[in-house]
């Protein structure tokens, strides 16, 4: 049983705060429950609880509340003796009751003030309507959460609205340390490129482009989006991310500097050649980023001989 | 030079090849993969001790023909089925990449 529920009512995010304000107890309380009387034996109730698989009885009468019996009540009375007793001998009389319209954060705090695993809820009368558990709350707050996850995740808009994109628009998600699938969006720009008749020194530039962009995206940033467009002039590629950000851009574009971490260096990357390579092999190479921020390059390559780029 | 006569001067072994045995006429050695993307030359073998997934995706962008895991590295299961998928030749050796390289240049070099 979760005494203490971990969930700060101040400090937590925008999306529980309103959830936790915006739910009841009624909404998340158990109606399914059962009680005693008081004139039942701790017995009938150590029963119930077994039969049941719950750890908490409200003893209740024509839904007036006189007490609760939890299962730390039963443990005393097996090791004291006293388990065929009336249960309004032993029963915890001082209950804790919660009002069914009161919001959910206000039983939080009341689980969190109070070592108790369970409250019996009541109406404005003062009636026994309910009851609500850490778990009742912790299990109706994962499904919310999840409903309101897959809302957000429809807001999200594609990053350019299909009815701009330019011409062999084509978009790859980058998760962050992904190199199970590093070369995938390379592959795919890649055989763009051979069916638009690009020849094959073209090709193997843009290759390098994608490739070290896509890397760079899984290496080092939380994830990100690669996108190319072309026009008969020109390839363009743009990597854009959510951070967190390059502190020095000169420095990044040295041969040979790297922030990268040990794991990815034991695989082959992060040696400080990604932004050097790409630079080498583009016709025009921008980066803007700021430390906290994220980071967005803008590659192009010319497909029309200007004498422009390195190539190898 | 085909690469099964390559790999038997270096007691090399074959993990996968494509239906017709590569036929390799240069070799690029590194660890580093942007180096790979950015150097290495279509139809080379690739001589590397990065025996994971990551090399075939690079040799398939590339169009490296062969690559040979040296120092003892396996090759995993997840490694074959790529080489597979992508018809990139795979070999083992327990010789390190100073000593294939060499051997390799050497023979290339010969004819």
């Amino acid at each position: 049983m979760i005494q203490n529920l971990p969930i700060d009512i101040t400090n937590s995010s925008l999306v529980i705060r309103e959830l936790i304000t915006r739910l009841r107890v009624c909404d998340v309380m158990s109606t399914d429950m059962i009680t005693a009387r008081r004139s039942d034996t701790l017995r009938t109730v150590q029963l119930q609880m077994k039969e049941r698989g719950i750890t908490g009885v409200p003893i209740a009468e024509n839904g007036r509340v006189f007490g609760i019996v939890s299962v730390d009540d039963i443990i005393q009375a097996l090791d004291e003796g006293h388990i065929n007793d009336r249960v309004d001998a032993h029963m915890t009389k001082n209950v804790v009751l919660l009002e069914e319209y009161l919001p959910l954060s206000l039983a939080v705090s009341q689980f969190q003030r109070y070592s108790y695993g369970r409250f019996p809820v009541v109406n404005k009368e003062g009636l026994l309507v309910g009851i609500i558990s850490s778990r009742d709350i912790l299990t109706k707050l994962l499904v919310e959460i999840n409903r309101e996850v897959d809302r957000l995740e429809t807001l999200i808009p594609a990053s350019v609205p299909t009815s701009d994109r330019p011409n062999g628009f084509r978009e790859f998600t980058i998760k962050q340390y992904d190199l199970d699938n590093g070369g995938k969006a390379t592959e795919s720009i890649k055989k763009l490129c051979e069916s638009i008749g690009l020849d094959s020194r073209t090709c193997r530039r843009i290759a390098v482009i994608v490739y070290e962009l896509e890397i760079n995206l899984a290496i080092h940033s939380y994830g990100g989006v690669i996108s190319c467009s072309y026009t008969p002039e020109c390839f363009r590629i743009v990597s854009r991310d959510n951070g967190p950000g390059i502190a020095d851009r000169d420095l990044a574009v040295t041969p040979g500097f790297t922030t990268a971490n040990d794991w990815v260096k034991s695989l082959g990357f992060g040696a400080g050649m990604g932004l050097p390579n790409i630079k080498r092999v583009a016709d025009e190479f921008h980066i803007t980023s700021a430390k906290g921020h994220g980071t967005v390059v803008t590659v192009s390559v010319n497909l029309v001989q200007t004498g422009g780029g390195e190539t190898k | 030079m085909k690469l099964d006569v390559l790999m038997n001067r270096i007691n090399g072994t074959i993990a996968y090849t494509p239906p017709d045995m590569p036929d390799i006429r240069g070799a690029y050695t590194s660890d580093l993969l942007s180096d790979v993307m950015a150097n290495a030359n279509e139809g080379d073998l690739l001589i590397t001790v990065q025996a994971h997934i990551n090399t075939i995706a690079v040799c398939s962008l590339v169009g490296i023909a062969a690559v040979v895991f040296c120092s003892g590295r396996a090759v995993t299961g997840d490694v074959l089925a790529a080489a597979q998928t992508k018809n990139v030749a795979v070999a083992t050796t327990d010789a390190n990449q100073f000593a294939v390289s060499g051997e390799i240049y050497a023979m290339l070099r010969e004819g």
